[in-house]
């Protein structure tokens, strides 16, 4: 099974329109939408839902306060100031159940917590996974690894080989959720100032993780300089840059419309985007 | 008065925004501006403080003396993490999976378990032309941000205004960093993506508690949904940045934007005395 996960360090760099394009140009894949704090993807490619299934993950502390006797121990011990007047906050509650082991009447029980829901669906695309975490809500990357599982097991199913993944910004527990295992990982950087310092990180998360990685430089031409440099930094690097493409607002037209950019228009965007997805392709065929 | 700047989607201009802000207040108040996207922090790009000082961001992980330990498999029972667990004859600590919340040690009926501390990040601060500064730093590898944002909000001044850049997500980091805040401006574009974003974004604020208002980025661009859904949500619109390619190039090169075009500033010190109007 090949697995490409899509991620950029810095949100919003184009990671979600360069995922849904693939989407359109990839064969015999299935698509996953890994980004469950805020998820895009299904916006550009209208799925819909086959499946959906709670999520239930963790566990909140309860204080019973018929049993309480107010006696203060599990406020000074818990390290997450998630007790403040005998009551729990749900938020803060880290689900460690510290306070439910030393609680001396047995007044703290522990809940099971309704985290998020995931969602198997049908696109023109082909299968997609997604999933929503709950507002406010812990263990996004236990629900990410969930995505993935779900979607080996889809792509198994249907006799499939390749699974794309639209992943989370930043290089935190949901990033490396989406990336441990991985085979390829495509970069989309932007030539700001922002964007390369962030590539650098999440490039890092790639070396620590030994997965091979991929740059595209997106919106390539708002800083031609920039764009030499991250050029020049990947290739001492020995990472390829396998895209670059250039701004244009058609991709915000596409969004507008809910369509891939590479179905909607025909301009240069599309035609970059296009050999962004041939060299990808060539570099999992030699792998 | 401590002021977050929020998204949901990544990429909308969260330091764009209070970079600025920051910028355009310093001269008149005491401002502090506390970078809590610890995974992607931007804003020093911006403001390229003097770093005066930083510290290590440790969380305490169980040590086992296997001498006191009996294998009695307590510590494994309760950890809720499975960061701790007997094989045989030893314990086997996984450190990466510890929330560090002490249980193992306070509970092992040996009294075998001590704790070490380890670093997973970094809390620098200093100054900016007169701003105060602080951000943390995650270790590339390391997967728990929460811990670095907590320890630079302990950075953040007494008194005057604290301006927090959150990271983006509707998750525990963005919880983590928002929490406390008087008020918070949610920055989005209009775009479906912007808005999707949004919607989970002030979802997110509303269950928290915490007032919010609008900025609206790269303004011109899009459909006008956005608009739509903060008048039915009763979200004001502070401020519309409209979308220019003289503010993307000062952006691309880590130019703030009050710095390479002064003329706004006078918008964002409106934009604070409407913040100032509406929050509690």
């Amino acid at each position: 099974m090949k697995e490409i996960v899509v991620l950029s360090g810095k949100g919003g760099t184009g990671k979600t329109s360069i995922v849904g394009s693939l989407a359109a140009l990839a064969e015999r894949k299935v698509l996953a939408d890994c980004d469950v704090d805020a998820a895009d993807l299904h916006l550009l490619l209208s799925p819909s839902v086959k499946e959906e299934t709670e999520f239930w993950s963790g566990q909140v502390a309860y204080i019973d306060p018929d049993k309480c006797t107010e006696c203060g121990l599990c406020q000074d011990l818990c390290r997450f100031d998630a007790i403040k007047d005998f009551r729990v906050d749900p938020v803060s509650c880290e689900g460690c159940c510290f306070c439910s082991h030393i609680c001396p009447v047995e007044a703290i029980t522990m809940k099971e917590n309704l985290s998020g829901h995931w969602f198997i669906s049908d696109t023109k695309y082909g299968p997609l996974l997604h999933a929503r975490l709950g507002i406010a809500q812990e263990n996004s990357g236990k629900l990410v690894a969930v995505v993935r599982q779900q979607a080996r097991k889809v792509a198994e199913e249907q006799g499939f080989d390749c699974i794309i993944s639209d992943g989370p910004p930043g290089i935190g527990c949901p990033v490396i959720s989406s990336l441990s295992g991985a085979s390829l990982a495509l970069l989309v950087t932007e030539p700001t100032l922002s964007g390369m310092h962030d590539l650098d990180r999440v490039l890092g998360v790639c070396r620590h993780f030994s997965i091979p990685a991929m740059v595209c430089i997106n919106k390539y031409d708002i800083n031609e300089e920039n764009s030499r440099q991250i050029e020049s930094h990947c290739l001492s690097q020995g990472i390829e840059v396998v895209g670059r493409v250039p701004f244009d607002n058609v991709v915000t037209e596409s969004i507008v419309k809910g369509i891939p950019v590479v179905e909607y228009s025909d301009g240069r965007v599309s035609h970059e985007i296009e050999k962004l997805w041939q060299n990808i392709a060539e570099r999992l065929d030699r792998n | 008065m401590i002021i977050s700047v929020a998204s949901g989607k990544g990429g909308t201009g969260k330091t764009l925004v209070a970079t600025s802000l920051a910028l355009s207040l310093k001269d008149n108040h005491k401002v502090m501006l506390l970078d809590c996207d610890v995974e992607e922090p931007n804003a020093h790009v911006f403001l390229k403080p003097a770093i005066t000082g930083s510290e290590a961001v440790h969380i305490p992980v169980p040590r086992v003396d296997e001498a006191k330990c009996t294998r009695c498999g307590k510590c494994a029972e309760i950890c809720a993490y499975n960061a701790i667990a007997v094989i045989g004859e030893h314990v086997l600590t996984f450190s990466q999976l510890c929330h560090g919340c002490g249980a193992c040690s306070y509970l092992c009926p040996e009294k075998a378990i001590s704790e070490e501390p380890r670093e997973m990040g970094l809390v620098e601060w200093g100054q900016a032309d007169g701003l105060n500064f602080a951000h943390g730093k995650l270790t590339v590898g390391e997967a728990m941000a929460p811990p670095i944002i907590k320890q630079v909000k302990q950075k953040a001044d007494n008194g005057g205004t604290v301006i927090i850049d959150i990271p983006p997500g509707t998750s525990c980091p963005v919880v983590e960093a928002v929490k406390g805040s008087d008020f918070c401006l949610l920055v989005t574009e209009p775009t479906p993506f912007g808005l999707n974003d949004l919607a989970l974004a002030v979802e997110t604020m509303r269950e928290l508690n915490i007032p919010c208002g609008i900025v609206l980025n790269r303004a011109g661009v899009g459909d006008d949904k956005v608009e739509e859904y903060c008048r039915k949500e009763n979200l004001p619109i502070l401020l519309t940045i409209p979308l220019d390619t003289g503010i993307a190039r000062l952006y691309s090169k880590g130019i703030p934007l009050v710095e390479g075009m002064p003329e706004w500033k006078d918008s964002f010190r409106e934009l604070f005395n409407k913040i100032k109007g509406t929050s509690r």
